[in-house]
């Protein structure tokens, strides 16, 4: 029986031999990740099993990307015992300072993560990498302890549920879009322990930062992960980051689904997510007009170089609103610098935004552009749950980053083609 | 084990941003996180729960964020069983790895009211409805995540495993 990509990848990981969606297997991990907030608490459950060193250093990431720079005290002592760990252990993926970035988007870049791995990390959002073709998924950080430990964790093989997008977008419309409109069909519970793969010509076509835009939201919908076949384009986006190793790989043509869905973008207009929930999704006309207090473009959703050419083309030679924050996280330094090359950075400031360092900040309530009661973002990040940017009576409206710079523009949402 | 205890129900598709929110994810001391269950739902939320009781979600209980701050913030609370139709995923993994019991049982989830009187036999799966007299089991939980709980968590497991 043909497999799927998330079997394919599984089975290179492990002895067992797959056979079924709901089995158990134990898999070989290709890297390991943890956080400013998760890692302390892997640490402690590590200790805890009488760990004594990691089973590689070369393949575990500790990254520092929260709440960087560190907002308060007990987050800089939070960083301060990962740091610590870090070099005891020789931990060589350890990123804190001016190399840091936000974890999802650095990984790819630095060619840490790559096609056909297995990576797990204590984050929600390492589905991430499966853009590139990685069997990656999160998982809790006692998990993560126990795989520093032991390089390998168990998984039950997911069934998968295909998504087929085809047609010719409008422009204006994007990967963020696609997601969100999946999202809004299959519901934030649709996927629920099962594994998305994506095909069809809009996908084929799609560059790889879109792809992870996809992919990064695979747990919006309740999914293990979302996974993209590994083609050319894969292979030299992960060649040019450093990254050694990864084959072109496709799922079998009689593999087995559980479902499919199918997406014709032809006729779609900007999607958003509207509050409480990511499943909430509406065509961005039907909620034109509501006014915005702040706009973030940036997170490991939308805050790669390719979403910030997309704001920067909107917000040339126009200002934001003088009433709405418009707050500009590149996602990593390369990023920050791609935007300085390239003049992105005049054109942000000429504007009136407030270009910040990367960081994930406000996408989770962190710091720098906290709501207060009563405020409305808009964000190209991936959660609008209740309270998620502050107060628990603010509002987040997801978008892509057309959208979001619209908005920040004519100071309420507002669909880019009608500026 | 059998905890008796009351009911408090939530919603469906509560988060793990509503179970604890970012501001307290700058610890991992349980009686701070405890402290602060649901304060993403609902300010003092926990005030009302007394020690075993029951916490009664619906759909997709857990959605959202890894953060293992979530299942310490309710074992924190007092909570030693979280009943729901059913669990996210990661949520569902981190509850066993921690402790918590977590049990699934689906559209019998609406028979639970809040405030009923709830007595759970974690080793079955039995849950008992004291203030309504009906008795629902829950799905069983799978052999693997049996084995974990069996040692007293992943801490545990690893910990053999490294001896
Ligand atoms: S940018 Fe947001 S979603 Fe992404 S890792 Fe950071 S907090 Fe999580």
């Amino acid at each position: 029986m043909g497999q799927t990509l998330a079997e394919k990848i599984l089975q290179k990981h492990t002895d067992q031999e797959i056979t079924e969606a709901g089995q158990i297997v134990q898999c070989r991990v290709s890297m390991v990740l943890a956080n400013d907030v998760t890692a302390p608490l892997a640490i402690k459950s590590f200790k805890a099993m009488g760990a004594k060193k990691v089973f590689d250093q070369n393949k575990i990431a500790l990254v520092c990307d929260h709440f960087t720079p560190n907002k308060d005290i007990d987050s800089a002592e939070q960083v301060k015992g990962v740091r610590e760990f870090a070099e005891e252990m020789g931990v060589t993926h350890y990123y804190e300072c001016g190399d840091v970035g936000v974890e999802h988007a650095l990984l790819p870049e630095k060619g840490i993560v790559g096609p056909g791995d297995v990576v797990i990390g204590a984050d929600s959002h390492t589905c991430t990498y499966g853009g590139l073709g990685a069997f990656a998924t999160g998982m809790g950080s006692t998990d993560i302890g126990a795989a520093m430990a032991l390089g390998e964790t168990w998984f039950k093989v997911p069934s998968t549920i295909k998504v087929n997008i085809t047609g010719t977008p409008k422009e204006h419309v994007s990967a963020k879009d696609f997601v969100l409109n999946q999202i809004g069909q299959l519901g934030v519970s649709g996927a629920l322990y099962k594994a998305l793969e994506y095909s069809g010509e809009v996908v084929d076509n799609m560059s790889i930062e879109g792809r992870m835009t996809i992919a990064n939201m695979a747990i919006e919908a309740g999914g293990k992960v979302g996974l993209f076949s590994v083609d050319q384009k894969t292979l030299d986006y992960a060649a040019t980051a450093g990254f050694s190793g990864g084959e072109a790989m496709t799922p079998d043509a009689d593999a087995v689904y559980e479902r499919v869905l199918n997406i014709d973008v032809t006729d779609m207009e900007p999607q958003i997510a509207c509050p409480h929930l990511p499943d909430n999704v509406k065509p961005v006309d039907e909620t034109a007009g509501v006014r915005i207090h702040q706009a973030v473009i940036g997170s490991c959703t939308n805050g790669r170089i390719e979403d910030l050419r997309v704001a920067a083309a909107i917000l040339k030679g126009r200002k934001v609103d003088p009433k709405v924050r418009c707050i500009i996280l590149p996602a990593t330094p390369a990023i920050w610098k791609a935007c300085m090359r390239e003049g992105l950075m005049e054109i942000f400031m000429d504007a009136g935004c407030i270009v910040g360092p990367p960081t994930c900040g406000p996408c989770l309530g962190g710091h720098m552009g906290i709501l207060a009661g009563g405020e409305v973002s808009i964000a190209t990040t991936n959660r609008n749950f209740r309270g998620r940017m502050g107060s628990l009576k603010s509002e987040v409206y997801l978008s892509n980053p057309a959208v979001a710079a619209a908005s920040a523009i004519a100071g309420e949402i507002i669909n880019p083609a009608k500026l | 084990m059998k905890v008796t205890g009351t009911a408090h129900k939530v919603g469906d598709h509560i988060d793990t941003d509503a179970i604890i929110p970012a501001r307290f994810l700058v610890t991992t001391d349980s009686k701070i996180l405890g402290d602060n269950c649901m304060a993403g739902l609902e300010a003092d939320w926990v005030k009302r729960v007394k020690k075993n009781d029951v916490l009664v979600g619906g759909e997709n209980f857990g959605c959202g964020s890894s953060r293992e701050h979530a299942p310490i913030s309710i074992l924190g609370a007092g909570i030693p069983v979280v009943l729901a139709k059913n669990f996210a995923r990661i949520f569902y993994r981190n509850g066993f790895n921690m402790g918590l019991v977590l049990l699934e049982l689906g559209d019998d989830i609406d028979k639970i009211k809040d405030t009923d009187q709830i007595e759970v036999d974690t080793a079955t799966g039995e849950v008992k409805n004291i203030t309504t007299g009906t008795t629902i089991k829950a799905a069983a939980v799978p052999p693997f995540m049996q084995k974990i709980l069996d040692v007293g968590g992943l801490v545990e497991y690893v910990r053999e495993k490294l001896a």
